[in-house]
């Protein structure tokens, strides 16, 4: 029911942007609020109808999910949770979708914080995750299958001491466990006992600063997920081989559950991003087809 | 219980922020307060026990084996000149450790930028331009393209923001086939931007219909 | 000796961690080291010093009476209210054994985090979708070449990073390729790739010579020099 009534009312509020832009070509633009409400149906009605879209998996999330299903089970991967609430929408299903795959795989799942709220972050993934009923049944415990470091302050200059000692950072867990208590740790030093480095990173510090000083400086293989605001930024990168694959935004996401098996938040979204595109893209067009009409009419 | 007046503050604290799309009003004002402040009372908490506790304290005086740092103390004399600057007195003290931190800094970013952005970025472009198929040692027309577009970019692009010579004849040409570069990355930028922004709208409007009004599973 | 001072730490923090990226073994590498944990716990004090800071003038704007002085008033209840549950949650979980963290999924803390923290923040940041939907309607125009560039750049790129442009082709049958998304991709790996490249390598080059400066102490403002 709640699903028709959106579709029709989508339909409606599609047409509905013919009269803005007889408005516009008028020379009569629509007010901005007119604007933010089309945006709010964009979002609010395609998520009403629960619908997904098919998604092509890229060549840059196949990089990383070959390099994830590479690592054999027991494989030490140091996740960094690196952002805030305002990104989760993009990265949160690519940390639990990511932790899925890690607990399903048994790989040994170490995770760390640049950003304060990044260990939150990754705590509610696991909640998340555990949900699993295969993962549930494999009753993980905490210090032994993953451990969560916590967050330090300190930025670039973390992963840098990181590359001589970790436990000089992170002498106790989020949990406050002592380093050498926690036997997930016993064997672990520095980057050279860790196999990948998985990093989720919504701005400064993030990815630039993992690929400059934990893979170039001390030899750490790293993948990564970034808001799509940064995604851009890290593409070099991609190029030269110093970052194994990249999920950019929601679409990274979503083409990450999708190739994991593990559809989740960014696949249900995908369909309401979609609609929210057009609708840009709609407004652009008519911009610039009132813009040039209107260049016409001075010319003649 | 809990969870629910958690939910029902979450959800009037979002359509509170929201209100601002409609005009600057004080339900929107006071919600940008309790922002503020929560965010301050939450960074200095964090910070508070996740480094002076956990790292400077267990330091100092560590509840396993392992043997005090007592250079630590350093640090937080340093942190604590930091604080001098609240006082219009002997505030220019606090110059010392933001002397250290920027030192510091310089100090690693000249590094890590020289290598990482600038030398493997220049040998990454200029190598491996034509990319041939091991197997059988053709040519791959698509990649090898794409090297030499990138090659381009590259090149056109540094021309553009080389600022001491006029950019004039075959210089200016170069310089504005470098614009030409920057303003398709503006516009995947543009694009890429477009795409965060409406995702974090959708996770709101996710939380308000799934969280709080229950449309939605 | 107000400047000499703070130039001569700018300069022998910035050689140390210079030089050991060459060497890092003693004395270098173990400097570094140090020093590392120094600036993490002058960072944690930079961060009260926001704090207070806030209280500071947030204080001072009751005690003058501004206008906005309401809004003060509830800068100061919330900050100091988040700083009395942190505090309570964190030095209560200290004497529990085994401890407990502040953070840890159901304290006050994280109740704050997760039902105040995160939907101000969120939301706060989710406003930007409607702006920067208004700023392409109202500015975003062909005017010239370069624009023009620019707007199809972000055209096939919003259409082709979400099935918008395929979906049509795939549903009608017309092609099982999806040619939009290959093209997105074509224009991030390659011409984005070039332009974010040479944008790159001059913001390392300025890096560079800008961090020069401050280690030779040529560059003086944050000592407050000129």
């Amino acid at each position: 029911m709640l699903s028709t009534v959106a579709t029709i009312l989508m339909i409606i509020v599609g047409l509905s942007m013919l009269y803005i832009l007889y408005r516009t070509i008028k020379g009569q633009p629509i007010e901005r609020r007119y604007v933010f409400l089309y945006i709010a149906l964009a979002i609010s009605l395609p998520l009403l109808m629960q619908k997904t879209a098919p998604v092509p998996v890229t060549r840059d999330v196949m990089k990383l999910v070959d390099a994830l299903n590479e690592l054999p089970p027991g494989s030490k991967v140091l996740a960094a949770f690196d952002y805030d609430p305002p990104s989760a929408p993009e990265l949160q299903p690519m940390g639990v979708a990511f932790m899925k795959f890690a607990f399903k795989h048994d790989l040994q799942v170490i995770i760390m914080g640049l950003w304060p709220q990044g260990p939150q972050q990754a705590n509610q993934a696991i909640l998340e995750a555990m949900k699993d009923p295969e993962i549930a049944a494999k009753n993980l415990q905490y210090g032994v299958d993953y451990v969560n470091l916590g967050f330090q302050s300190g930025n670039e200059f973390v992963i840098q001491s990181m590359g001589s000692n970790f436990k000089r950072m992170f002498p106790k867990d989020d949990r406050l466990i002592p380093y050498d208590s926690l036997p997930i740790m016993n064997s672990v030093t520095n980057f050279s006992n860790i196999d990948f480095v998985f990093n989720l990173s919504s701005g400064k510090p993030g990815t630039v600063e993992w690929v400059q000083i934990a893979v170039d400086r001390f030899g750490a293989k790293c993948g990564a997920g970034n808001t799509a605001v940064q995604a851009p930024q890290v593409y070099p990168y991609l190029r030269t081989g110093q970052l194994t694959g990249l999920l950019g935004g929601m679409s990274g996401g979503a083409e990450f559950e999708k190739a994991l098996d593990e559809e989740g938040k960014a696949s249900t979204f995908i369909f309401s991003q979609m609609i929210s595109h057009a609708t840009v893209i709609a407004f652009i067009l008519i911009g610039n087809v009132a813009f040039f009409m209107s260049r016409k009419k001075k010319k003649q | 219980m809990s969870e629910l007046i958690g939910v029902w503050l979450a959800a009037l604290l979002t359509l509170g922020i929201f209100s601002f799309l409609y005009k600057d009003n004080p339900i929107y004002k006071i919600c940008e307060s309790i922002f503020v402040g929560v965010s301050a009372g939450y960074w200095a908490i964090v910070f508070f026990f996740d480094n002076i506790i956990k790292k400077f304290w267990y330091g100092v005086f560590p509840t396993d084996n392992s043997e005090p740092n007592y250079l630590l103390w350093f640090g937080a004399f340093l942190g604590f000149l930091m604080l001098l600057r609240l006082s219009s007195k002997i505030g220019w003290i606090a110059r010392w450790p933001l002397a250290f931190i920027v030192g510091a800094t310089a100090g690693l970013y000249m590094m890590i930028y020289f290598v990482s952005n600038a030398m493997l970025q220049i040998s990454s472009t200029m190598r491996n331009v034509v990319a041939v198929n091991p197997e059988t040692s053709a040519i791959v027309w698509g990649e090898t393209i794409g090297s030499v577009i990138i090659a381009v970019g590259v090149l056109s692009g540094l021309v553009y923001f080389f600022f001491s010579k006029e950019h004039k004849g075959v210089f200016g040409q170069t310089a504005k086939v470098g614009i030409w570069f920057l303003m398709i990355t503006f516009g995947a930028h543009f694009g890429y931007t477009v795409m965060s922004r409406m995702s974090l709208l959708i996770g709101r409007v996710d939380f308000l219909f799934t969280d709080w009004l229950h449309l939605l599973k | 000796m107000r400047r000499e001072i703070p130039l001569l730490i700018t300069s022998i923090a910035g050689l140390v961690f210079a030089i050991s990226y060459f060497i890092p073994h003693w004395p270098f590498g173990e400097s570094e080291s140090i020093f590392g944990d120094w600036i993490t716990i002058v960072q944690s004090f930079a961060i009260w010093l926001g704090a207070l800071n806030l209280l500071k003038v947030s204080f001072e704007k009751i005690y003058r009476k501004r206008k906005d002085s309401l809004y003060a008033g509830v800068i100061i209840f919330c900050l100091v209210a988040t700083l009395i549950i942190g505090f309570y949650d964190g030095f209560s979980g200290l004497m529990q054994e085994p401890e407990v963290s502040f953070r840890a999924p159901g304290t006050h803390f994280d109740w704050v985090f997760v039902y105040i923290y995160t939907p101000l923040s969120s939301t706060m940041f989710a406003m930007l979708a409607f702006f920067v939907a208004s700023a392409s309607y109202r500015a975003f125009r062909a005017r010239n070449f370069e624009a023009t560039l620019l707007l199809i750049a972000a055209f096939f790129v919003m259409g082709g990073r979400v099935p918008l442009f395929d979906l049509p082709l795939l549903k009608l049958g017309i092609s099982d390729v999806p040619y939009f998304s290959l093209f997105a991709d074509w224009i991030m790996s390659y011409p984005l790739t070039g332009g974010m490249t040479a944008i790159m390598i001059g913001i390392a080059l300025g890096i560079m010579s800008s961090s020069l400066r401050i280690i030779l102490g040529i560059e003086r403002s944050h000592v407050g020099g000129a």
